[in-house]
């Protein structure tokens, strides 16, 4: 029903070539993440699905039928916008209402979805309300409201929690995850937040400069970064990537290892170093560490408290299995 | 935003506007540069010729002329002058904490939405008559000869008229742009050591600068083409005393009938406009980038 | 300025304030009165402020014997006329500049505004002529015509201002909705920018009723609306001071009371965008 492809799919600005010719499938009932930094274009190629930008050149094929042409209203797809874009001169009701009475749905139709709607989102109790009148968190639920009666082939979600602050955020997070389990329709969401995409996604889309880095599972990108961009881009704090003479004995350009493969003591280990920052957090230590000799300063994650602070002199082994190698361009070795 | 169907609906969307405005610019504009190449007088119909560039020769030959033109830019620059000074001066006023600053607004706003002919009336007949006008009134009171302000001072008279009527205009926009200025900065500034006049000299004045550039621009187009307070008040005079380029060509084309006469003085008066609009174009475009 | 001043400075502050906002005011106050006095007592001297004897003689005077009341129609219906014809012409175009831009857009807004700043002067001659051969003089309609015509640069401009106020993405979303662009203008656009539509009204019914250029050139008798009206009492026959004041009080009223309602909107249409 939601099987969207993206054939050698290019945009063009004026002279600017932002997204370069990509190709893409996206199955029935995925979840799928774009993300990547800002201005990679991963907005843009959801307004190319939506069908708000024109492609340069290119196909889109929504259920194999060419889509490509089509005003977005005719694409059935539903899309929620960062700003949630509700409509303020009208109620919860009438903004849910609106694609229904768009696509002229009888009116007893229109309020058994609007019904369920609210039910499935806890909106019944504001339904007369003007978004005006809501919190971020309810206009967020109205927006996906709205987008949920028109019973889309696909959702489209385009930075919906950035809006949001971070305990907030975190709920929504699960909202909509279970939503798609209930719904089993598809849905792309973009956001720059890597945690969001891990958490979130059944596929992730890496993008940079409107270039696909990787497409794969959540943990497919964690074991198996393709290259360096990817290896620094997944995982919170980032990979240590380390080049020179270290990576040498590895035979690779580069090796990463992230900062919760490092083992930590204060009396022996590979390599030696000195404390800076200490973040004792309880659930977690980090320490960023100076003076290795390798060229970097190292972060490292230690589960629970570990006793060492700024100024200790601490050794460090990064775990065999978890090492991974890169070439001179950047790509990962196997 | 913009995708291909979109793009098409804004064309036709946008045309009445433009070719509406194409049209009223360019076939007015062109007959009156026509005009002003012909011998033409709407009392003689049918002996319309061509002379070239004569009109212009007799009307820069004109006295008349430079008088308008000199007149012109005294009306403006008085004008001006009263009213940015005066606004600004308002503005500072009117920023302060003072009571009843509402009822305070409206009274010195009020001048501007009176039309232009009732208030030249007023002014003339209730204030500036010689006989039974207020400053007439005055005079007498204090044992003064009562002057007649439109017969010995015409163009000075039209000027106060038009500046009571913009005053409320320049001291709108300065009061926007200066409560627009950020009071940290303010603050900053007299934590500073600056006292009141050096803030007003150093932070309050460079801020208004823009503003107060606006007021002179827009104000300026607007005063070229001031009219109706000298119809109803001096009719131009005594003589050519108060006329000004706008009085002379509508005295040339619809009081003497002297269409090319008349047309060859709009050839001017346009000119004289367009050096100031090329001014405020380039701030107007400066500003939509932003 | 919003720390706490000293309540003798506030007081300072405020009766120069009354003072000098008293003096702006003051002939129009003094019109008003003296509308309500008999003609002698308005040549009286001294000149008396308060304490004489009010009258609305003067009111029913204008009102029967002159036809007032025609060019106070006439300039409702040709502000009012001008007015809503420049909307239904100026709200596509602002639309497509506002939310369709392309690389034009800015020169072609510009051009319009450039428009206004033609002086009458330059095209007056052709427009009298042109009218007089289409019998547009002294017509309704001709000056509807030239109205709409020398405010449409407003009428656009401040419309494209309060649109590009309006978020895309709303109108992105309708169009996701499945409305088309009849529906989007309907249902989503003209409600959103109702406030801004009016605002628009306000400030160029205000302008309209108050033009002095066209309004006195291409009227005689029968179109002439309040501006040309009262232009016609320049030349005095006797006494009649007081009749004035009660023509002009009735001729400036409305607008007054607009122009109260409508000095933001004042600051957005006439200075282009150039001051916030």
């Amino acid at each position: 029903m939601g099987r969207i492809t993206l054939d050698k799919v290019t945009k063009q600005f004026g002279d600017v070539q932002v997204i370069p010719p990509l190709d893409l499938t996206i199955n029935d009932g995925e979840f799928v993440v774009f993300v990547g930094p800002s201005g990679c274009g991963k907005s843009t190629l959801l307004r190319l699905i939506a069908g708000l930008e024109d492609v340069t050149a290119g196909e889109i094929r929504i259920d194999g039928k060419p889509a490509t042409d089509l005003p977005p209203a005719k694409r059935g797809l539903a899309m929620v916008f960062q700003s949630y874009a509700l409509y303020p001169h009208m109620s919860v009701r009438k903004n849910i209402a609106f694609p229904m009475k768009m696509a002229g749905m009888p009116e007893d139709e229109q309020k058994r979805r609007i019904d369920n709607a609210a039910r499935a989102l806890n909106l019944t109790d504001y339904l007369d309300r003007r978004p005006g009148q809501l919190s971020g968190g309810q206009r967020q639920r109205v927006a996906i409201g709205r987008a949920i009666v028109r019973e889309p082939a696909a959702f489209l979600f385009d930075e919906p929690l950035s809006n949001l602050d971070a305990a907030l955020r975190v709920g929504m997070r699960m909202e909509i995850s279970e939503l798609h389990k209930k719904l089993d329709t598809t849905m792309i969401y973009v956001t720059h937040d890597q945690v969001e995409a891990m958490t979130m996604a059944d596929k992730i889309v890496v993008l940079r400069a409107g270039n696909i880095e990787q497409v794969g599972s959540p943990l497919e990108l964690y074991k198996a970064p393709r290259n360096t961009f990817v290896a620094g881009f997944i995982g919170s704090p980032k990979m240590n990537l380390i080049e020179g003479a270290e990576a040498g004995k590895h035979d690779a350009t580069t090796i990463g290892i992230r900062p919760e493969h490092i083992d930590v003591s204060p009396t022996d280990g590979a390599w030696k170093g000195r404390i800076g920052v200490a973040e004792h957090l309880g659930s977690d230590t980090f320490f960023h560490v100076h003076d290795t000799g390798l060229g970097e300063t190292l972060t490292i994650r230690a589960g629970g408290e570990v006793g060492l602070h700024h100024g200790d002199t601490v050794y460090l082994t990064p775990q065999a299995d978890k090492i991974h190698r890169f070439d001179a361009q950047g790509l990962r070795i196997a | 935003m913009a995708t291909q169907h979109s793009r098409s609906a804004a064309r036709i969307m946008i045309s009445p506007a433009v070719g509406l405005l194409l049209i009223w610019m360019i076939v007015p504009l062109v007959l009156t540069v026509y005009f002003s190449l012909l011998r033409y007088n709407l009392l003689m119909p049918g002996t319309e010729r061509f002379v070239g560039f004569l009109n212009y020769k007799l009307f820069f030959n004109n006295p008349a002329f430079f008088t308008a033109l000199i007149n012109t830019l005294l009306l403006v620059g008085g004008v001006l002058i009263v009213t940015v000074v005066g606004g600004i001066l308002l503005a500072i006023l009117l920023d302060q904490p003072i009571w009843g600053q509402g009822i305070v607004r409206i009274l010195v706003i009020a001048p501007f939405f009176v039309m232009p002919t009732v208030s030249a009336l007023v002014w003339k007949n209730m204030f500036m008559n010689p006989v039974s006008g207020l400053f007439a009134e005055f005079s007498k009171a204090v044992g003064l000869q009562p002057f007649d302000f439109l017969t010995h001072a015409p163009l000075a008279s039209i000027i106060g008229i038009v500046a009571w009527q913009w005053l409320p205009f320049a001291t709108l926009i300065l009061l926007t742009a200066i409560q627009s200025l950020d009071s940290e900065q303010m603050e900053a500034a007299e934590m500073d050591g600056a006292s009141p006049l050096s803030r007003f000299w150093y932070i309050t004045l460079p801020h208004l600068s823009r503003a107060v550039t606006v007021v002179i621009l827009i104000q300026t187009i607007f005063l070229l083409s001031v009219f109706a307070e000298i119809l109803v008040t001096t009719n131009g005079g005594p003589g050519v005393a108060s006329t000004n380029l706008t009085y002379l060509v509508y005295a040339r084309s619809l009081l003497n009938f002297d269409v090319g006469g008349g047309s060859a003085g709009g050839v001017v008066a346009i000119i004289l406009a367009n050096i100031v609009a090329v001014f405020l174009m380039r701030m107007i475009g400066k500003n939509l980038d932003a | 300025m919003a720390r706490a001043v000293s309540t003798r400075r506030k007081a300072g502050y405020t009766i120069a304030a009354w003072i000098i906002g008293f003096a702006i005011f003051f002939p129009i106050l003094w019109t008003i009165i003296t509308s309500f006095k008999t003609e002698a007592e308005a040549i009286s001297s001294p000149p008396s402020f308060l304490f004489f004897n009010w009258t609305t003689e003067n009111y029913s005077t204008v009102l029967e014997r002159s036809n007032y009341f025609r060019h106070f129609w006439n300039s409702v219906v040709i502000s009012l006329g001008s007015t809503v014809l420049g909307l239904i012409i100026a709200i596509p175009a602002a639309w497509s500049m506002a939310f369709v831009p392309s690389k034009h857009t800015k020169n072609v807004l510009m051009w319009m505004l450039s428009t206004k700043m033609l002086p009458p002067v330059g095209v007056l001659i052709p427009i009298y002529l042109i009218f007089r051969d289409f019998g547009l003089l002294d017509s309704r309609i001709g000056l509807v015509i030239v109205l709409t015509l020398i405010n449409l640069p407003i009428i656009v401009w401040m419309l494209y201002t309060y649109f590009k106020e309006i978020p895309g993405e709303i109108l992105e979303a309708s169009r996701m909705d499945g409305a088309t662009l009849r529906d989007e203008i309907i249902y989503v656009l003209t409600p959103m920018a109702v406030p801004g539509i009016a605002s628009t009204l306000l400030l160029n019914v205000i302008l309209a009723w108050n033009e002095a250029f066209w309004t006195l050139n291409l009227t005689a008798a029968k179109a002439a609306p309040l501006t040309a009206f009262i232009a016609s009492y320049s030349s005095p026959e006797g006494l009649f001071y007081a009749k004035l004041s009660a023509a002009s009080t009735m001729a400036i009223a409305p607008i007054l009371i607009l122009g109260w309602f409508s000095q933001k909107q004042l600051v957005r249409g006439l200075t282009f965008g150039a001051v916030k």
